[in-house]
């Protein structure tokens, strides 16, 4: 796959960025998975989650700044949490403070730091575990710099001993009573010491670094550097007399890796780009998020106790997008998000040897846009699996069994048996054609022809009947050329009719034209129903029903809008689902979903069935089908235009695949017989076969037709291949028209045959030689 | 892969079926696996376990390839 673009779309799930509070803590401490812990019962891992970036917990969960608490997503509800006050609950109360790590191995530079509060501190550690020696130079007695100028009862003073008595140790030494200025000069320290680090005021600097009118030392911000090579500063001696301690401690650290990068001879600019606070880009939604007030502990002096603790933590909303997951359970049936599926999908296309392990992922998708209707940053998984699948067709490696039915099931539909294209009985010219595609004519036969009669009496020109396949499915399976044959194909019978108007039923199709017939003008069905009047049988009847607006209407507001003006007129409340219009969701079908994964696709039917406790009223016929298949009862809008009173349309289960086709045929040769009052003669009689309900269900399951059964006898009986059960005196046989091979088990009957069993498999077999 | 010992008859040649070796291919792969035929005409019996199970495995493993 494109790497550019995999790397591009990869970038846009903002799932993996971090959460506010992190992204603007200068030193990004792990805020959500610290509060995770806490509210898992786990001070121990909260601290030790804190300690990961913090050098001083115990110190700095008192003196924190708390810069997070501004990008706390919680203040759109209430009050940020108080993160604070949990680092320091976590530090305190887990059993015992986590190790400083080993350091590295020993390195012979030496590096001087002044002064020692936060900035000086940090960066001592940092460097002394990278294994450098350290020589921490303080003026005063003992070390803390400015944290001693906390209030006792803030930071109390036994605290911060304590914090520091264990300083020193391998690679870093103290020195007391060391003055800049008095003591020891910078020129001398950049003489004896691979590198300075100045964590103080500017005393004694002048003509060494140089510094602003304040007095401040002029630093780089990136890097920390001073105008001279070896010497870096932060901390006071950067900040004047503001004073943040996290700000602190990040210039230490950051000064610190900079000394690092000088004494490896690397480059200090190089990738530090998100060094420091930054605003994220992770969206995490708030609505509907239930108040819930900052939690106070009892005695502020001692901070949280552990319950208050865990209920603080609790308010946590634990940042996430995860927009598209919540709404596609296509999308959660493989446990991540966008950014691991697009790694996966572009591992699994540049995969040469072994096993593609996300085809099956690829093929699951309905590719009905739901996803990238809700990201924030608009980034489109269908397009992406459907790219996959053209170039898995396009290398040969797509899985033959993934949309083969579906793929036989269209070219039946562009086949003898159903296509037809005329202009209306007498006319010789067209001013529309109507196209009812494949799914309304094999689900409800009877709609079809009297929906064409009523377009025909309403609308004046002529209207054509064009039945046929839109080529919806080859694009969906990545079929590219057989797509564009068949558009090929649309394209050259619309010509034929003399380009007239085309008026769809199905919004799959509506989209093929729409997007694919330049010139052609597409218009729904119930855009002219709305525009020219119901048929005058339609009867209209109160009632409240929750709409479905089948996916590929996602875009078309006008679409949605007619069908609702439909329903009005036929006296319909229409309640909306909660994803409904532009974020309607997707019956499975789409992207050929419910054949490469029923398991996933009765998902997408089940997770829309139980968001309403009415009745479904939708005006495609596919989405009708699979919501009435899982027992939801359903609608669509010609049933309510044909209904009767005594008519209870929505507990209709769909036809099975096998009439699905039969229906089709049948409504070819009953338009030809009643609207052109032609009688085609020499029709092969069809077979009689018989089949238990046990066995028409296990048929549907397995994808096997009752035509490809017909076949396999016809071909046994006409062969004699076949073998015989003595035990049950069932007859089996087999036969592989193209690349499925189907087993009949059947018996001789009075009128045919009867069929006990069907079952098949793609592997070919022969005798060895 | 197993299978029950089949009492099926070829109902051409009216024989039993005996086990023997055949070729199963897919997709360009190719293995030999012992299965009923015929010993007279060499129609093979494919049973519906082994079709709807391990014949069904391998095929997908395949189709990942």
């Amino acid at each position: 796959m494109d790497r550019q673009k995999t790397l591009e779309r990869e970038a846009r799930c903002i799932q993996d960025e971090p959460p506010g509070c992190s992204a603007t803590c200068p030193v990004h401490v792990d805020v959500r998975t610290l509060i995770a812990k806490l509210r898992g019962g786990d001070p121990a891992g909260a601290a030790a989650v804190y300690a990961k970036t913090i050098p001083f917990p115990r110190i700095v969960s008192r003196v924190c700044d708390q810069p997070c608490l501004e990008a706390c997503k919680r203040r759109e509800v209430d009050q940020a949490i108080a993160i604070r006050s949990l680092e320091r609950a976590a530090v305190e109360l887990a059993n015992s403070t986590p190790a400083r790590p080993r350091p590295a191995k020993a390195k012979p530079a030496r590096v001087a730091v002044i002064g020692s509060g936060l900035s000086s501190l940090t960066a001592a550690v940092d460097l002394a575990s990278k294994g450098y020696q350290v020589v921490v130079h303080e003026a005063g007695g003992r070390l803390g710099g400015r944290l001693r100028s906390f209030p006792e009862a803030v930071l109390p003073a036994a605290v911060l001993d304590a914090e520091l008595a264990g300083l020193e140790g391998p690679g870093l030494t103290v020195r007391l009573g060391a003055r800049l200025g008095r003591d020891l000069t910078l020129e001398a320290l950049t003489d004896t010491f691979s590198a300075v680090y100045l964590g103080v005021g500017p005393l004694g600097l002048e003509g060494v670094v140089a510094t602003g009118p304040d007095g401040t030392v002029q630093v780089d911000p990136l890097t920390f550097a001073t105008s001279h090579p070896k010497v870096f500063a932060g901390g006071g001696c950067r900040r004047g007399a503001t004073y943040s301690p996290i700000g602190s401690l990040a210039d230490g650290r950051f000064a610190a890796l900079s000394i690092d990068r000088l004494l490896q001879d690397v480059s200090l600019s190089a990738v530090r780009e998100r060094q420091g606070p930054f605003t994220t880009k992770l969206f995490t939604r708030t609505t509907g998020v239930a108040v819930r007030p900052e939690v106070q502990p009892a005695d502020p002096a001692l901070g949280f106790t552990a319950e208050e603790a865990h209920q603080e933590a609790e308010r946590c909303l634990a940042c996430e997008c995860m927009e598209c997951v919540k709404v596609c359970p296509y999308l959660e049936h493989y446990g991540a998000y966008p950014k691991r599926y697009i790694r996966e999908i572009a591992t699994n296309a540049d995969l040469k040897k072994g096993d593609h392990t996300a085809n099956r992922m690829i093929n699951s998708c309905a590719l009905c846009g739901l996803c990238e209707a809700v990201c924030p940053e608009g980034l489109a998984m269908g397009e992406v699996c459907h790219e996959a699948r053209e170039e898995m067709v396009a290398q040969r490696k797509m899985p033959p069994s993934a949309h083969d039915f579906a793929l036989r099931d269209m070219a039946f539909s562009r086949g003898d048996l159903f296509s037809l294209a005329r202009h209306a009985p007498g006319m010789s010219s067209s001013e529309a054609v109507f196209f009812p595609g494949c799914q309304l004519s094999a689900s409800a036969p009877e709609h079809v022809e009297r929906i064409y009669a009523h377009l025909r009496q309403s609308l004046a020109g002529g209207v054509a009947l064009h039945l046929g396949c839109c080529g919806a499915p080859a694009d969906w399976a990545g079929q590219t050329a057989l797509f564009s044959e068949s558009l090929g194909e649309l394209a050259e019978t619309w010509r034929s009719l003399g380009n007239p108007r085309v008026i769809t039923a199905c919004s799959s199709c509506y989209r093929v034209f729409d997007d694919h017939l330049p010139g052609a003008k597409v218009e729904s069905l119930w855009s002219v129903l709305e525009a020219r009047g119901l048929p005058s049988e339609a009867t209209t009847r109160p009632r409240t029903l929750t709409i479905h607006d089948p996916c590929s209407t996602r875009h078309e507001k006008p679409v949605q809008d007619a069908a609702r003006a439909v329903l009005a007129r036929l006296g319909v409340t229409v309640e909306e689902p909660a994803l409904t219009r532009e974020l309607t969701t997707c019956c499975g079908y789409g992207g050929l979903a419910s054949f490469a994964n029923p398991e996933v696709a009765d998902k997408l039917v089940d997770r829309r069935i139980a968001s309403t406790s009415s009745d479904l009223v939708t005006y495609c016929a596919m989405c009708r089908d699979r919501f009435a298949r899982r027992g939801k009862r359903s609608l669509h809008l010609l049933d309510l235009v044909y209904g009767t009173p005594a008519t209870d349309g929505a507990a209709r289960l769909g036809p099975g695949f096998s009439d699905r086709h039969e229906n089709r045929a049948r409504l070819k040769q009953t338009v030809l017989r009643e609207v052109w009052g032609e009688v085609r003669s020499g029709e092969a009689r069809p077979m009689q076969l018989t089949f238990t309900p046990e066995v028409l269900a296990r048929m549907e399951q397995r994808m096997i037709l009752k035509e490809d059964v017909e076949r396999a006898i016809r071909h046994a009986e006409e062969t004699g291949a076949r073998f015989s059960d003595p035990s049950t005196g069932h007859l089996l046989t087999n036969h592989r028209p193209v690349a499925v091979t189907y087993w009949v088990e059947y018996a001789p009957s009075e009128a045919g045959f009867q069929v006990f069993n069907t079952y098949s498999h793609r592997m070919d077999l022969r005798r060895a030689p | 892969m197993t299978q029950v010992p089949p009492v099926l008859i070829c109902a051409r040649c009216e024989v039993p079926l005996t086990p023997g070796k055949v070729i199963a291919s897919y997709l360009g792969f190719e293995f030999p696996i012992e299965l009923h035929r015929c010993p007279s005409c060499g129609q093979i019996h494919v049973p519906e376990g082994l079709a709807l199970g391990k014949m069904l495995q391998v095929e997908q493993m395949l189709e990942d390839k």
